[in-house]
């Protein structure tokens, strides 16, 4: 029997109608709400002249919690230390500004960027190899450890007190950072922000990204197709950790500042919170998980810190049992039902 | 000489601090390996208990020994009462829903503590007959610490002896072996799970109230050495009694002498020899083999 005998049919030709095929084809096509987010942060700018400091920080935590979202949400490495990219990110930063070696910010970003790509890779290549409990455990360590490195390297990195007052160039030399007026700090987020997010969706859009989820969802079927799953992890792992690590830069230059508080158990727990709360593998569960928690933070933390932290408790509690999906898993359930209701109508 | 006796000094003090490690980390231990449940909340149920110990003494001035029974017998009810609302439902959960929910608990313990007994750290006060010096013969040292060490070389034999020779000692082991096997050899593995869940955290309590010495006790206790419990369980095995005893006594006594001689960033080594460890053995040093 000849090899030509057997009929090829493309398949992509006989199922290019089917409504499925149809839906995975225009699922990474901009959508018209997708524009409100940055709508949104312009409107802010304008209506909040008094908040951009708390402004800058949302957005710093929502880049992060987008980092996050690819190592997690896409890829399924549960990690609980995803503050040493974001401490690695603003060390870089600092120590370079501190010592007065760089200070120009953007080149700062790309070098924090590299720093966090090389701990995470140097640091993805053992330690996903391991699942479970031990990769949790081996994420929490690593974080600690370069929490003990930065508090034991005091000569350099100023150990407990940090390293105040960094003295950050003018973005492009025109702009300059001004703390009591960080307008300059906004902007300059909201564009770095930008700049990742369209990085981040075309890249889980892509095939790898495609890959990601295959390896989240069911991974003896990725190793059995021949897909090479703990390079494809290395890899996303070392993105998700140079993004982390300029999370980390800009929170550096906005701040002015860098201490031990950038490797904290407490900051990695929290991204964890606000990704899940938002809702994870979504892209933009990191913005609204990020909006709904800084916004309560800020308002109820100050005031009652401990009916916050018990609220906080219990809603996490909720979330584990009832809605694992965070709050755009919710709004999906509500928005599905909805339809379902007006199409049986 | 004095070189010796300090070796002997910091010895006995990290054989303390590590016993402690160890009353609190053994039912986390066991729990995990019996059903792979990754209990974050496990050190919430050690300073409520602890909270419940050294409150009944310093409060209603209960004798140690009572509000070390009032201590263990409550934190295990409670224990129960949330084995069976909330982490039934997660058993066949993801681990990240499981981390998601014990870290919600930790945040309700600590926020419940704060509130009821406000975020100072609340001092034990020990029986006259554990303060003081003991003479060892070769050394005088604090009574409280022998003490400590001799209850902990107890308690591990006590439960060694359990598991090798108790009905309900064999039906644990042959559950962490294989859970399925187990079941459908009729071993009630969710019965089983929720007696060793009380007794786990029970034993926790115990840890929280005896260590209130070493480790402090106040809201924060549960998230601050989170990490150290979770090294003691995964560095001895999950499921193994005999290695979270090794394990912790080697973490108290590393993390001891650490802190002595480099008490800036000294428990370095402890973070990388962890981790050397684990990708070395990710069973840990007693563990099976995960399958």
């Amino acid at each position: 029997m000849s090899i030509e005998a057997i009929p090829v049919e493309p398949p992509t030709l006989k199922h290019a109608g089917h409504a499925a095929a149809s839906t995975l084809m225009r699922r990474h096509r901009l959508r018209w709400w997708e524009a409100s987010p940055w709508l949104a942060a312009v409107a802010f700018y304008f209506a909040f002249p008094d908040y951009l400091g708390f402004g800058t920080a949302l957005l710093i935590t929502i880049l992060f919690a987008l980092s996050l979202d690819l190592a997690l949400g896409y890829a399924g490495i549960i990690t609980l230390g995803h503050a040493a990219f974001f401490g690695a990110g603003a060390y870089t930063v600092g120590l370079l500004a501190f010592h007065g070696i760089w200070t120009e910010p953007i080149t700062s970003l790309v070098l924090a960027a590299l720093a966090a790509a090389a701990i995470g890779f140097a640091s993805g290549l053992v330690l996903l190899r391991t699942q479970g409990l031990t990769l949790l455990m081996l994420t929490l360590c690593t974080m600690a450890l370069l929490q003990e490195a930065a508090n034991m390297a005091h000569d350099y990195t100023g150990g407990f007190d940090g390293l105040p007052s960094l003295d950050i160039a003018p973005v492009f030399g025109v702009f300059e950072f001004n703390p009591l007026y960080p307008d300059t700090q906004y902007l300059y987020t909201l564009a770095v922000l930008l700049v990742c997010f369209v990085f981040i969706r075309t890249l889980v859009y892509s095939p790898f990204g495609q890959s990601l989820t295959g390896i989240r969802e069911n991974l003896l079927r990725m190793h059995a197709i021949g897909s090479p799953v703990r390079r494809r992890l290395v890899i996303c792992y070392t993105i998700s950790a140079a993004i982390a690590g300029i999370a980390g830069g800009l929170w550096a230059q906005t701040n002015a500042y860098v201490n031990l508080s950038a490797l904290d158990l407490d900051r990695a727990a929290t991204v964890l919170i606000i990704l899940i709360l938002g809702g994870y593998g979504r892209l933009y569960g990191a913005f609204l998980g990020a909006i709904a928690y800084l916004a309560l933070e800020h308002f109820l933390a100050r005031i009652y810190p401990s009916a916050w932290q018990l609220g906080l408790g219990l809603l996490l509690i909720f979330v584990a049992l009832y809605a694992r999906n965070g709050i755009l898993g919710l709004g999906e359930d509500v928005w599905r039902r909805y339809r379902a209701g007006r199409a049986s109508q | 000489m004095i070189a010796g006796i300090d070796v002997i000094s910091i010895l006995l003090g990290g054989l303390a601090a590590g016993t402690v490690l160890f009353i609190v980390s053994v039912g986390l231990s066991v729990t995990m390996g019996l059903m792979g449940f990754v209990n974050l909340a496990h050190g919430a149920f050690a300073s409520f208990g602890g909270y419940i110990i050294v409150l009944a003494m310093n409060r209603a001035h209960f004798d140690f020994v009572v509000a070390l029974a009032l201590g263990f017998v409550g934190t295990a009810a409670l224990s129960v009462v949330f084995e069976q609302s909330l982490y039934r439902r997660l058993y066949r959960a993801t681990e990240l829903d499981q981390v998601l929910l014990t870290i919600g608990l930790i945040f309700v313990f600590m926020a419940a503590l704060t509130i009821a007994f406000g975020p100072q750290s609340q001092p034990l006060q020990l029986p006259p007959e554990l303060s003081g010096q003991i003479n060892l013969g070769f050394t005088q040292y604090r009574t409280y610490s022998v003490f400590l060490i001799v209850v902990g070389f107890l308690i591990v034999l006590g439960i060694w002896l359990g598991f090798e020779q108790t009905h309900i000692g064999a039906q644990i082991r042959a559950t962490v072996d294989n859970r399925r096997m187990a079941e459908s050899l009729g071993i009630n593995v969710d019965r089983l799970f929720t007696i060793t869940f009380a007794f786990g955290s029970g034993m926790a309590a115990l840890g929280g109230g005896l260590g209130a010495e070493f480790l402090g006790l106040d809201p924060q206790y549960a998230l601050k050495y989170l990490v150290y419990f979770l090294i003691a369980v995964s560095v001895g095995g999950l499921g193994s009694v005999v290695g979270v005893y090794y394990a912790s006594l080697l973490l108290g006594t590393l993390d001891f002498a650490l802190k002595l001689y480099l008490p800036k960033g000294g428990t370095i080594f402890i973070y990388a020899l962890t981790i050397l460890l684990l990708l070395w053995r990710p069973q840990g040093l007693f563990g099976r083999k995960m399958t």
